[in-house]
């Protein structure tokens, strides 16, 4: 245990110091996943930044762009559309062979220890693209064995692939399902390519179906572990995600992810140029609590470029790129299996030692009768990983949002925002953005914030917190929450009222090229 | 006709390639595709549309080319002549 962990653990013993051992509703030892999961299904997502939200604070993924084929259009995507600057699903700057991207993985991995799992996501369809997904997939597992992989899909050609995927060890699919029922389907993909036919409207939306639950169906007999991504269509699918979440945890869906539509005009989608909006952020939240009590929901996707490198809220791509990787000889990457082995065990400490102090607040905090029927809260967190707030307010390019109460402290979603602090001082026009973005928050932690910000914020009615810096976040927010309900009563702080109008910014941020981000120290 | 592709339009996904049942479809240098108008029988013989066309995400990017003209056939003794029957 570090020992900024030891003092941390000491400050929040001591007014509770015989509070200890278990709760009811978490687990204890190293291995401990929550308590309704079966353990074997914990394996496969501890270490899973997309699947486990414990583990994006620590993990990192890589996306490899060798799929640029697709069998489907969706309203929501232009093909032609390829821009640098953005991060968005189905948009990649480079395309890479199997042979290349496989050496790309083993740069990337030797250089970033916490990389665990490559997936293929497009440009296009991963599954439209058979043969050179699975050969990326066959060099990969060859060169790295201890990397994870998956893939995602549209779901049309997924029953005709399911065999290929269990025999390379693809423990992780995501099926991109919009829709159970045709008629609102037609409203979301022009058409597909099916039989080697083109076909239209209600048709085409009604065989995409079928396909797409029977891959789901297929997959979950062979305990192949599968998320569910839905894009969140205000007026078009929306309250209709209930049905469809209904019916993919029926199939054994094990994740459900709600992405909120990204449709800028710029974009050129179908839905950009005719003004389909996207939901905000409290129409994005109410979908998703209101399918919490159904399934597992995924509230971490930053919903990355299909090239994408690194922790989820970040992109690194731009500093390997073809060229560079093209450059490198293979004999000189050093493929240290120890050194990730290592990083491994120290997360592994990091996040035994969260759940502990978690509990110890949890189980001290409990036994008072105000804090537990105070409502819960919003507040922001500025990190840079490792499970701390340990990023400056200023170099913040999102932050994370936690719902807080007397038990817990669940991560509910980012929000982008443009770098406040580009050339060392702030600018009103970015400041002004991150409290539009942290709108409905009550406060956020920081590592540091300057007086200027903080006075801005506060008038905003959000709280610029910096003592907690470097600690762990959610035995933080929960220490937090104690003065929080307190300051109310006493009239110290006064309850915000929140308007229901905050937006939403997707993508993870894109490095600059040349512009190497430290991960963790 | 045969086929061609409007490279302007071309965004290089591929997907043609993949769907051409006469392998008459490759990449040019700029990784865009073309047609070989030798190979290409508009898919007569064996599906009802050509498929480059019924496959590509860009609207007006595969189409019959105006300058090679050929009937039906043309079309189906090439596709016999390339695949035998």
């Amino acid at each position: 245990m570090d020992s900024k962990d030891m003092n941390f653990l000491k400050m929040i013993q001591e007014p509770q110091a015989e509070a200890s051992g278990c709760s009811e509703t978490s687990t204890c030892g190293s291995s401990g996943g929550p308590a309704d999961m079966d353990p074997e299904v914990w394996n496969k997502v501890k270490n899973h930044p997309c699947y486990s939200e414990e583990a994006h604070h620590f993990y990192a993924r890589m996306h490899v762009a060798v799929a640029p084929a697709c069998n489907i259009q969706c309203n929501y995507c232009n093909r032609k559309y390829d821009c640098s600057n953005e991060s968005r699903p189905g948009v990649v700057s480079e395309r890479l062979t199997p042979e290349l991207a496989a050496k790309k993985v083993l740069a990337v991995a030797s250089e970033i220890h916490q990389m665990t799992v490559v997936g293929i996501a497009g440009a296009g369809d991963s599954l439209a693209n058979p043969d050179k997904t699975f050969k990326t997939f066959e060099l990969i597992s060859k060169a790295a064995p201890d990397i994870k992989l998956c893939l995602s899909t549209n779901g049309l050609a997924l029953p005709d692939m399911v065999d290929r995927i269990a025999d390379y060890n693809v423990d992780h699919v995501t099926v991109t399902i919009n829709m159970v029922d045709p008629e609102v389907g037609e409203q979301i993909y022009p058409w597909i390519y099916f039989n080697k036919k083109r076909w239209r409207g209600r048709d085409a939306a009604k065989i995409l179906s079928e396909r797409q639950l029977l891959g789901l169906e297929m997959l979950t007999a062979r305990k192949i572990l599968v998320k569910v991504n839905s894009v969140m269509i205000p007026g078009i699918n929306d309250e209709h995600l209930k049905d469809v979440n209904r019916e993919v945890k029926k199939r054994g869906a094990f994740l459900h992810n709600i992405m909120p539509l990204i449709s800028e005009p710029e974009h050129g989608t179908f839905y950009g140029l005719n003004g389909q909006r996207g939901p905000t952020a409290e129409e994005l939240k109410h979908l998703q609590d209101s399918c919490e009590g159904e399934m597992n929901m995924m509230r971490h996707c930053r919903q990355c470029r299909a090239d994408a490198v690194g922790l989820l809220g970040e992109d690194r791509s731009a500093e390997f790129t073809n060229e560079k990787i093209e450059a490198i000889e293979i004999a000189d990457v050093q493929y240290d299996l120890a050194a990730r082995e290592e990083y491994r065990d120290k997360v592994e400490n990091i996040r035994e030692t969260e759940r502990k102090i978690k509990e110890m607040i949890v189980s001290g905090l409990g036994q008072n009768k105000d804090l537990e029927q105070a409502p819960p809260i919003l507040i922001a967190v500025a990190t840079q990983g490792g499970g701390e707030i340990n990023q400056h307010f200023g170099h913040a390019r999102e932050f994370q949002v936690y719902e807080v109460d007397a038990n817990e402290a669940k991560f509910i979603g980012h929000r982008r925002v443009d770098l406040y602090c580009e050339g060392g001082f702030g600018e009103e026009d970015s400041l002004t953005r991150i409290t539009e973005a942290l709108s409905d928050c009550v406060a956020v932690m920081v590592a540091k914030i300057g007086g200027c910000p903080k006075k801005t914020l506060e008038e905003a009615h959000i709280l610029g917190i910096d003592k907690f810096a470097f600690q762990s976040i959610k035995p933080s927010l929960l220490t937090y929450f104690k003065e929080y309900v307190e300051g109310v009563k006493s009239g110290a702080i006064t309850p915000k009222e929140v308007t229901s109008q905050t937006k939403i910014r997707s993508g993870a941020y894109t490095a600059p090229a040349g512009s190497p981000i430290t991960i963790l120290s | 006709m045969a086929y061609t592709i409007v490279l302007e339009n071309c965004t290089g996904c591929s997907i043609c390639e993949l769907a051409c049942p006469n392998s008459a479809i490759m990449s040019n240098d700029d990784g865009l595709y073309q047609i070989d108008p030798d190979l290409c029988t508009e898919c007569v013989g064996h599906f009802d549309e050509a498929q480059c066309n019924a496959v590509c995400p860009i609207e007006l990017t595969c189409i019959p080319d105006p300058a090679i003209v050929e009937d039906r056939e043309m079309l189906m003794a090439r596709k016999i002549k390339l695949h035998g029957s």
